[in-house]
């Protein structure tokens, strides 16, 4: 086991927690994220694979799979991010080359991305003063990607509803993070 | 000051007193007056000088049209000059002064203007002030400039914050007003998404202004029953104080929410406005329509207002003008005003009615056809003459006017997308045309309609069309029914100083002259007047240019047409443009995963695109940024330096085609790179220019990462996605970036390898045998940490890159600087980085500027011939080959003392500077504290065969002439011995 101690995309050895009014953003380093590319010609093994290690239905375009321990959301045409517990899939990216095998390109993308957790009453309002997506008619389970603060963003409506998780460039960690606290007190 | 022309009623709280400040003096208003009724109440009525002219100006409108009553809001940096008094809601320690006017409102010197009237009329400025030219710019713009205007910038920085957000509906409703209340409450009770916008802060429209009844009952009853009901809706989002300024493409609206306007300063973190991108699937627009002047002498004086806004101020507002008020009318809705004046206590004057057929009154006078045909009083109105219908000139008493030529629908948004307005006859008034934006419908008198019945009704029903329902029309209340009809009446007859844009000074006389002076389109009319382009758009003013335009030109106003409504409707602030995108914040920054700890090291930092990179790390006792970057660099080639280089720009490639996608992308051979090794490669554009360079590692035989420029990595990105989606679809190649997921430092030196063997995991052998020069895998370090390690050197040195997951970065720096302990391991930043790659001769982006082929920085043979790639075939191009063409090389100061600069350009020992001399110029240029003297890199022509050729290095501009020697590039190890050691 190696000794190097992690730090958060804020930079901070914890992660950072802001309460303002009734909501809560939490930043969210407790994630291992994978992408997963179809290969081509390889589009049904890859979705099989998808769907066994999801125990469901593989996303389509706008949706997100929310399933423990791993998860998933579409990406892009044959592509979907696959998501699960850092601290039991620290090498997801691994584990999952193991089972697609040749079907699919695997990416870890784990530390590319910074995920803030913003939970509360008021998420549409914040969510509203930050990027384009319709967030009054996104469902738990609906996945999008946006634009915040000139960052190119995943949105995902959790369940419940008053939960919205946000991916966003890790090393833009703070300027998201403080376009997100600015809207969060604009609309307390 | 006591409120004296306070009247009953109303919908202010007199339950509370609000205080406020007009040019210095103190009075008092009350919740629900704007700046202008309050001062009305108060007895104020001139509140403004004019534009050009300076003459005293009160309101004329009721909201956002108003011409006239424009003050400088606020004090300090939250000053706003050109604010409308008549929508600045009243808040408790409101401050506002007057504009454009010296030394004071009620005695203005620059009054003179009005006397000079016969100087001054429209395009004067085009036609004097010619000579000579110089002094236009230095002396005649700014004593206009000065002389005319609005208000003034308070020249600080705006402490207020502005937000942009974005809101979607299925229906947007512009106009709260009887339409607008019926369609909302229609739309909304369907379950549709439904946004109702009104620039007022309180719904109700035109229904807040009269007596009107609903169902025997007060209309406001109704307005309150349906915005309790709306309120209640979850689907309905009601947008109090927001103007929709403009219909753009798409469907989409701008829309501006005043949040904070209404109070003395915005709350701790909250915006002043905000910008809303509004995503409709269909518009209603129900604004409402304005009421329109007639131009008669003199009819600027303070308290000539519009009739149905003296109306308003008496029946919302609970305030008038004056004590005693005549009207002077060409329609019924005058004689409304009349009625509610009358009901209200104040005195009528007499009702002026240019139609002979005007209806009586047993409460008042009526002059039936009669017209006003000149006004008194210094700084406020006194007297009206009128013409009477038998020709007999008659004299009244009056402290206000209210002038109604009747009504015209607000068509402004319905032109956004170069829709042209129709003309209605009967209504003497143009009404939407057919060619609205996509989605829109129109309501109530927007679309023409006048009454309140068929405002609630054509509101209703344009909702369900809109929404595609076949459900029944809600129970709406009974309302007046009574027929419009406008007969025209534009000015009277003679008028010459009779103002059309008060706002912009324009009169009759004005009209008349550029028609005579040939400006016949009403664009060309518009420019050259001005009328209709102040900040008000000429709500009030342009119908009453173009009948004028019309009479001279002996045309109908349908045919003279009309111009172009653009948004803003109403003016904006430039903050809501930026919203929070401003100082600091201007653009997102990126952080390395080593910032913390070189902030702890005191690095000074520099932006790079977003990022921020160390730019060097001064010691103590450093006082010069040239003494730290010799050292780092001296620091580095004797023994180990360490730079975090994870701003290079990361695409991982992966597919059974990978190798064959690069062969593509890249002009040098990539389909035989072995397992486990790295190659460095240059990516040309389709012209065959040099794109950009990198190096790409094969991690597996389906496996790379590419490195890419830190200012390319974005475009290099697209650039490989364009390859691989639209060039190369049948190729098995998935790409992704990876450049924020792994830390990715340098560590370059004699000694790195020793540095870098305390930290790799012993079951990695990086011996130069079993890792040579340019070798890469995937390793672990401090104990089973997942790590890449790439043996490439930038600096010309011993050298690694070694990349662990970001998150591990900043610990792994701290190690490195750790063990690197014994072997006085430093730190470098970019500035060290730069100057030891110009001692190596490593192209970067001073020489990859676009404008550069391989050929001229040397790699020329880097273009293989024997296989296809992206650019090759343009780059063979004969223009690009000649044998003078440019060629990348060194050179040196031929005295060791003087500088080097980077853009200055190459002429022959002796001979002419000129253009049609240079020989080339230099891309970059350092102090080599290896060399001890300054060096630089060159594009020179016929560069490689020039070497030891005596040059001047010229800049014109810095006035440099310095000899220089042709050298190699690589002034540093220019066998490449060290990277191999």
């Amino acid at each position: 086991m190696h000794d190097l101690s992690p730090i958060t995309a804020l930079g901070g050895p914890e992660p950072r927690v802001d309460m303002i009014g009734a909501m809560t953003l939490s930043e969210n380093p407790g994630l291992a994220l994978a992408s997963v590319t179809a290969r081509l010609g390889q589009v049904d093994a890859c979705r099989l694979h998808l769907a066994q290690l999801l125990n469901g239905d593989v996303p389509g375009p706008g949706k997100a799979r929310l399933h423990d321990p791993e998860a998933a959301f579409w990406m892009g045409p044959d592509q979907w991010m696959v998501s699960a517990p850092f601290a039991s899939h620290e090498d997801l990216a691994t584990q999952l080359k193991a089972r697609f095998g040749d079907a699919a390109s695997v990416i870890e993308q784990t530390d590319g991305w910074v995920c803030f957790d913003l939970r509360g009453d008021r998420i549409e309002a914040v969510m509203e003063l930050l990027c384009a997506i319709n967030i009054r008619t996104m469902q738990p389970g609906d996945a999008i990607r946006t634009v915040i603060h000139h960052l190119g963003c995943f949105v995902i409506r959790k369940d419940p509803a008053t939960w919205v998780r946000i991916l966003g460039p890790r090393a833009s960690a703070g300027s998201l993070h403080h376009a997100l606290v600015t809207a969060m007190t604009a609309t307390a | 000051m006591n409120q004296i022309n306070r009247l009953e009623g109303g919908q202010i709280d007199r339950a509370r007193r609000l205080k406020f400040t007009f040019d210095g003096k103190s009075y008092h208003g009350h919740p629900g007056d704007t700046l202008a009724s309050a001062l009305l109440a108060n007895g104020v009525r001139l509140m403004g000088r004019s534009f050009k002219y300076h003459r005293p100006r009160g309101p004329l409108a009721v909201g956002s049209e108003e011409p006239n009553a424009l003050v400088e809001l606020r004090s300090g940096a939250r000053c706003e000059p050109n604010t409308r008094a008549t929508t600045a809601e009243l808040f408790d320690g409101l401050w506002a002064k007057s504009q454009n006017r010296w030394p004071s409102l009620a005695f203005d010197a620059l009054a003179i203007n009005d006397r000079l009237s016969n100087f001054l009329t429209a395009g004067f400025y085009y036609k004097t002030f010619m000579w000579p030219a110089a002094f236009w710019e230095k002396v005649y713009e700014p004593i206009i400039r000065k002389a005319a205007g609005l208000g003034a910038l308070s020249l600080h920085e705006d402490p207020d914050a502005y937000d942009k957000g974005y809101r979607h509906c299925d229906l947007l409703i512009i106009g709260g007003g009887p339409a607008g209340l019926a369609a909302a409450l229609t739309a909304g009770r369907s379950g549709a998404e439904v946004i109702l916008a009104d620039e007022d802060f309180a719904f109700g429209g035109r229904l807040n202004s009269e007596t009107l009844t609903l169902d025997d009952a007060p209309a406001l009853d109704w307005v309150q029953r349906t915005v309790a009901e709306l309120s209640g809706l979850p689907n309905v989002r009601l947008m109090p104080r927001t103007t929709v300024m403009g219909a753009f493409d798409h469907g989409i609206y701008g829309a501006i929410e005043r949040v904070s306007d209404h109070l003395p300063a915005p709350l701790p973190g909250k915006p002043r406005q905000i910008l809303w991108r509004i995503y409709t699937k269909r518009t209603l627009l129900c604004a409402g329509a304005t009421e329109r002047p007639i131009a008669f002498e003199n009819n600027d004086r303070p308290g000539i207002m519009l009739a149905g806004a003296i109306r308003s101020y008496a029946n919302r507002y609970a305030a008038t003008p004056a004590q005693r008020i005549a009207i002077f009318t060409n329609n019924d809705d005058g004689h409304r005003t009349a009625a509610d004046l009358h009901a209200k206590g104040v005195r009528i004057a007499a009702v002026v009615d240019t139609r002979a057929d005007a209806p009586s009154s047993m409460d008042y006078e009526v002059l039936k056809g009669a017209q006003v045909i000149d006004s008194k009083g210094r700084l406020g109105l006194t007297f009206v003459e009128v013409r009477q219908a038998d020709g007999g000139l008659r004299t009244l008493e009056c402290g206000a006017l209210g002038v109604s030529g009747g009504w015209n629908p607000n068509v402004h948004l319905t032109c956004h997308h170069r829709g042209r307005p129709v003309w209605d006859a009967g209504l003497s008034a143009f009404i939407p045309g057919a060619d609205l934006p996509p989605g829109m419908t129109v309501a109530g008198a927007a679309s023409g309609l006048f009454s309140t019945h068929g405002a609630l009704m054509s509101g209703a029903q344009s909702a369900l069309a809109a929404l595609d329902l076949e459900t029944a029309l809600p129970d709406l209340p009974r309302a007046e029914d009574a027929p419009a009809s406008q007969t025209p009446f534009w000015f009277v007859e003679g008028c010459s100083r009779a103002w059309l844009d008060q706002q912009n000074d324009v009169t009759v006389k004005d009209i008349k002259l550029a028609h005579q002076e040939g400006f016949r389109s009403v664009e060309h009319l518009k420019r050259y007047t001005t009328l209709g382009m102040a900040t008000d758009q000429g709500k009030t003013s342009n119908i009453g240019g173009l009948a004028i335009m019309a009479e001279l030109a002996g045309k109908s106003i349908p045919e003279v047409g009309t111009t172009i409504y653009r948004p803003p409707y109403t003016p904006v602030a430039i903050g809501t443009m930026a919203g929070r995108i401003r100082g600091m914040e201007f653009h997102p920054t990126r952080l390395t995963p080593s910032h913390y700890w070189a902030k702890e090291r005191g690095a000074v930092f520099i932006e790079v695109g977003n990022w921020l990179r160390a730019q060097w790390f001064p010691l103590p006792g450093e006082t010069h940024w040239r003494q730290s970057v010799d050292r780092e660099v001296l620091a580095t080639r004797a023994s180990v330096g360490v730079c975090d280089c994870t701003t290079l720009g990361k695409i991982d490639v992966q597919g059974t085609d990978a190798a064959a996608f690069l062969n593509m992308v890249y002009c040098n051979a990539f389909a035989k790179l072995e397992v486990g090794k790295t190659r460095y490669g240059l990516m040309l554009r389709e012209d065959g220019m040099v794109m950009d360079d990198g190096t790409a590692a094969r991690l597996a035989p389906d496996h790379f990462v590419v490195t890419t420029t830190t200012a390319n990595a974005a475009k290099v990105y697209q650039h490989m996605e364009f390859v691989r989606q639209c060039l190369c679809p049948d190729m098995d190649v998935q790409l992704i970036s990876t450049t924020e997921a792994w830390a990715q430092y340098a560590i370059a030196g004699p000694n790195s390898r020793k540095l870098l063997q305390k930290i790799v995991d012993p079951s990695f052998d990086i011996s130069n045998e079993a890792f040579p020069f340019m070798a890469c895998g995937t390793i672990t370090v401090c104990g089973g940490l997942r790590a890449r390690l790439f043996r490439i050197s930038f600096s010309g040195e011993l050298a690694f890159e070694l990349a662990v997951p970001a998150r591990y970065g900043d610990a792994l720096m701290r190690r490195l600087m750790a063990e690197g302990e014994e072997f006085n391991v430093t730190p470098y930043g970019t500035e060290a980085l730069g100057v030891m790659r110009i001692e190596k001769g490593h192209a970067a982006g001073n020489e990859l500027n676009g404008t550069t082929t391989a050929l001229n920085l040397g790699l020329g043979q880097m273009v293989s011939k024997t296989k296809d790639s992206i650019g090759a075939v343009l780059s063979r191009r004969a223009g690009l080959n000649q044998p003078d063409a440019l060629r990348l090389v060194g050179l040196r100061p031929v005295n060791p003392a003087d500088k080097i600069t980077a853009g200055g350009h190459l002429m022959a020992a002796d001979g002419p500077v000129d253009a049609a001399h240079d020989q080339g110029y230099v891309t970059s240029a350092a102090f080599s504290p290896t060399l001890g003297h300054m060096i630089g890199l060159c594009l020179l022509k016929n560069g490689g065969n020039r070497m030891g050729e005596a040059l001047r290095l010229v800049s014109p501009v810095t006035k440099l002439t310095v000899e220089v020697e042709v050298v190699s590039a690589h002034f540093v190890d220019p066998e490449g011995v060290r990277p191999r050691a």
